[in-house]
């Protein structure tokens, strides 16, 4: 155990060196995590979904499934120019079939139940608990942030008079997002470096307990 | 042959799309089961491109000998080390050979040991480079940004114990983050989303209906 440990010990401090400016250490850890996460990727890709998906109901008899795989082939003339117009076909099906596919989902999750959430209803009750006036005071705040939100990023209009207003508490409930949203980020970035550090000092080094 | 056909093709792709999913009948959701299968098929062999695609770029950096490309190397026998031990020695958790002592497969001991930890260290870095980042965005020279300086103050103490040692607020602290994140920041991201949602729905039909043709390329 030991030995593993040391091995990610040192690529930790390999990868902290940039601290101090870019150096050979650095490019090797840099390097190292390209080619074993590309590596991974590519095995774990291949027993998770060309064996099962595949590989397995062909064995099956289920021929059907050398259809994906052949258009899938026409993926790789992409480097041979007289060739390379055959990846169109993969990119044309991926594409449409994707789009058509998340224009059902996109209306339902991200606009109406973002929508239906959104609008006051006095006569519900927090599903997190708390007293009925604050409950319709979150709701208030909620609906007056998403519509100023909404009418700042309303371009066709000049931001003047009552838009202007109403766009303004826009800028306001973003910088709170963007606030709240950059200390989260922080945080989770300072947890991990003190995992880490935690790492290096008790599982490694061993020097705390 | 090499436009016409790949604009059809996703017009009709597309139109099947939509409407695979507002016909809830057993037989057309089996169906649409079975080409989201295919289209897992179909997304493997796009994985090899870009194995290619970077071995291309390396190789050439070795050939050119151009800067660094000593790296290049220890990259290209990366690939090769992980996906020959994958395959030869499997990619289960532990050697069942070496089970009693609890040692990993070589492929999982290279993904713990070396990337996850390389990974992990990268992001734990971005904790020093936003502290800068901070120290610029921060300075509260207007009304906007003493908003945005109070938002991240509050939610950041709010996540550690500090916060509470706060003297007469420091109980509210955490509270307040809390009210923060589920409602005043949370009217904002669902502002966000509503316009990237109707950007997206935008996006979707303008590739449906061919007036989108960038993904094609120019191949």
């Amino acid at each position: 155990m030991f030995l593993a440990y040391t091995i990610a010990g040192l690529l930790t401090l390999f990868v902290y060196s940039f601290l101090y400016k870019d150096n050979p250490f650095y490019r090797l850890a840099e390097h190292l995590v390209v080619g074993v996460s590309l590596g991974f990727g590519f095995v774990y890709s291949f027993q998770q979904i060309f064996i099962p998906f595949c590989w397995n109901p062909l064995m099956e008899g289920h021929y059907d499934v050398l259809i994906p795989a052949l258009i899938g082939l026409m993926w790789w003339p992409r480097f041979i120019p007289k060739w390379a117009w055959l990846s169109r076909y993969p990119i044309a099906l991926t594409m449409g079939f994707f789009s058509g596919f998340s224009i059902p989902n996109t209306i339902q999750a991200s606009i109406l139940v973002q929508v239906q959430h959104t609008m006051l209803n006095f006569a519900g009750t927090s599903p997190y608990g708390g007293s009925q006036a604050l409950y319709i005071f979150n709701q208030i705040v909620i609906f007056i942030g998403v519509f100023s939100v909404l009418i700042y990023f309303y371009f066709s209009k000049p931001h003047k008079g009552a838009l202007g207003h109403i766009s303004k508490i826009g800028i306001w409930y973003l910088m709170i997002g963007f606030g709240a949203t950059f200390g989260f980020t922080v945080m989770g970035r300072i947890s991990l470096l003190i995992g880490r550090l935690q790492f290096i000092i008790t599982d490694w080094l061993q020097i705390v307990h | 042959m090499k436009t016409t056909i790949p604009l059809i093709i996703v017009l009709v792709g597309g139109i099947i799309g939509i409407i695979f999913q507002f016909i809830p009948h057993e037989f057309v959701q089996t169906i649409n089961d079975e080409i989201l299968n295919y289209f897992r098929v179909l997304s493997f062999f796009a994985l090899p491109l870009g194995i290619v695609s970077i071995l291309m770029v390396h190789t050439g950096k070795i050939r050119r000998k151009a800067q660094h490309w000593q790296y290049s190397i220890i990259l290209i026998l990366t690939i090769f080390f992980m996906i020959v031990t994958g395959f030869v020695f499997g990619t289960d958790r532990f050697d069942p050979r070496l089970a009693n002592y609890g040692w990993n497969t070589i492929f999982m001991f290279m993904f713990q040991q070396v990337q996850i930890p390389i990974e992990s260290t990268m992001f734990s870095l971005l904790a020093f480079y936003i502290s800068t980042a901070a120290y610029r965005a921060f300075r509260a020279r207007s009304k906007e940004a003493t908003i945005l300086l109070v938002a991240s103050l509050i939610v950041m103490l709010g996540q550690v114990s500090v916060g509470q040692m706060i003297p007469i607020i420091g109980d509210y602290i955490p509270v307040i983050s809390n009210w923060i994140m589920s409602n005043p920041n949370m009217a904002a991201k669902r502002g966000i989303l509503l316009g990237v949602a109707l950007g997206m729905l935008g996006t979707s039909l303008k590739i449906i209906l061919g007036i989108e043709r960038a993904y094609l390329g120019r191949a």
